[in-house]
């Protein structure tokens, strides 16, 4: 598949289409891919890579590369592609100076999930029909793809891709996934299990800001986590009331704009399962105020912006109290 | 001559009283002489809709151990349409609060017209009473915050 895209993004390049790509770059490791813009057949042939852990989501550089002279060439996941269209939707790139291409995907492997098999020392990573062959200084390794992947790939919510201007590969269908299971097992909790846990899991966060860099919806030139004087401008959280506001506001201010995309929560150090706080929200406003899916097209409302006059139809849980 | 101490566990309620409804119902409450209990701080703000998720967190860091946010009736909205969105936004809000063990009933909202002095006083007595139930918020507390 690298190959292949090799060959189409240096044809496009050199008809004129395109005069720079956004893609994936090769890292020290096989694991540590980052994205990279490349200008020319050369840097793409010596540089570009796409293999299993081209996980990063390259829709959110459009916001930066659309500004720029002539077209860019970016490649999409089908998970990217939502988020590629929630930010046409929200104004943040400029449809004109984008050339998209949906390629397919079937999941993209975690290295912390190799790791946590002992897997150590890792030189080369190779995916033969499912298998992964792991070269390590230790010796050779294999392991079942479906097991070293990550877990926004095992719950994916779909193969389809909802924008593109080509595509390479098989275009795939929206999933009928397991996404939510996890956020019901909390929702089932005792209110002090369910402090309990996010206490253990937020009060690891050192505010390095990662899951908020990388979210294609977080998108604003100024951030009140930048601002001095909002009082959340601060490294490591104090006390365990500012372990939960960041990720509150964080993921409060996502809500109806993310795209379950994941990469919070690839990025995070700390391993912080960040899209269980995303999905909440989610779940709440499917069921609520109907299905709804952030990127799906262009220029949707978000529940979160919309209301309806109907006191039946809005079921709020506002008024209910009620101890637990 | 003894002094009993007062040991009982008295809450801080915050209220966010909206301009136009909530916040003339408290003062129609107070000009017909009824009391309500004192643990209640009124905020007033111009719209039910101007309370940002923040002053919710913030004020439970500041050592509130409810949160309750007055508007007017659906439909009665000085600005239209302000206390629909307070509806959705607080909803979710309130969802995610009880998600990560933040017990529900520390937030609530409530819609409290101008003329309605006795309801304003009655939704404060419950709501002050299940707070003093449920005891001092320690779950989204700031020490720094505390005085002593
Ligand atoms: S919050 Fe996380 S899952 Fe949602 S769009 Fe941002 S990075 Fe993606
Ligand atoms: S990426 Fe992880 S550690 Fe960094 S700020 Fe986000 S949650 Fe905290």
């Amino acid at each position: 598949m690298q190959e292949e895209l090799i060959k189409r993004a240096v044809e496009l390049m050199e008809d004129g289409t395109v005069n720079r790509v956004l893609g994936w770059q090769k890292g020290q490791f096989v694991y540590d891919i980052t994205p990279a813009v490349f200008t020319s057949a050369d840097e793409l042939k010596e540089n570009f890579v796409y293999n299993d852990f081209c996980g990063d989501n390259l829709s959110k550089y459009l916001k930066d590369e659309t500004e720029k002279e002539g077209k860019v060439l970016v490649f999409l996941k089908p998970c990217d592609t939502y988020s590629f269209n929630q930010l046409l939707t929200e104004y943040k790139i400029h449809r004109e100076n984008v050339y998209a291409i949906g390629i397919e995907c079937y999941g993209k492997a975690d290295v912390e999930l190799l790791r946590r098999k002992g897997i150590d020392g890792i030189l080369d990573v190779k995916n033969e029909n499912g298998t992964l062959k792991i070269a390590t200084i230790y010796g050779d390794e294999e392991v079942p793809m479906m097991e070293a992947m990550a877990e926004r790939c095992v719950n994916c919510k779909s193969k389809k891709h909802v924008a593109y201007d080509e595509l390479i590969g098989e275009d795939g269908e929206v999933l009928d996934s397991n996404r939510f299971d996890m956020v019901e097992k909390l929702e089932q909790m005792s209110a002090q299990e369910r402090f309990d846990f996010w206490q253990g899991e937020l009060s690891r966060c050192i505010r390095c800001n990662a899951c908020r860099n990388v979210c294609p919806a977080c998108t604003c030139e100024k951030c009140v986590f930048d601002n001095p004087d909002s009082g959340l401008y601060n490294k490591a959280a104090a006390d365990s009331f500012e372990e939960k506001m960041f990720h509150i506001i964080r993921a409060y201010h996502v809500a109806g704009r993310c795209t379950d995309c994941g990469e919070c929560s690839r990025v995070c150090p700390e391993h912080i399962p960040l899209h269980l706080l995303n999905r909440k929200f989610i779940k709440d406003y499917n069921e609520l105020y109907g299905s709804f899916m952030a990127g799906a097209e262009v220029g949707q409302v978000s529940p979160m912006v919309d209301f309806t006059m109907d006191n039946d139809a809005e079921p709020s849980i506002v008024q209910k109290g009620g101890a637990e | 001559m003894s002094v009993k101490e007062n040991t009982e566990f008295q809450p801080t309620i915050v209220a966010f009283c909206c301009n136009w409804c909530s916040y003339s119902g408290a003062d129609l409450a107070g000009t017909n002489r009824l009391s309500y209990p004192t643990n209640v701080k009124i905020i007033r703000v111009p719209c039910s809709c101007r309370i940002n998720p923040m002053f919710v967190l913030r004020a439970f860091q500041r050592g509130a151990d409810g949160v309750i946010l007055c508007g007017c009736h659906p439909g009665d909205c000085h600005y239209m349409e302000g206390n629909y969105h307070t509806r959705r936004r607080m909803t979710l809000l309130f969802s995610m609060l009880n998600y990560l063990g933040i017990e529900s009933a520390r937030t609530r909202v409530e819609w409290v017209s101008a003329a309605e002095g006795q309801r304003f006083v009655d939704v404060m007595d419950d709501f002050t009473a299940k707070i003093t139930e449920l005891g001092p918020n320690r779950r989204l507390e700031d020490l720094r915050c505390k005085k002593n």
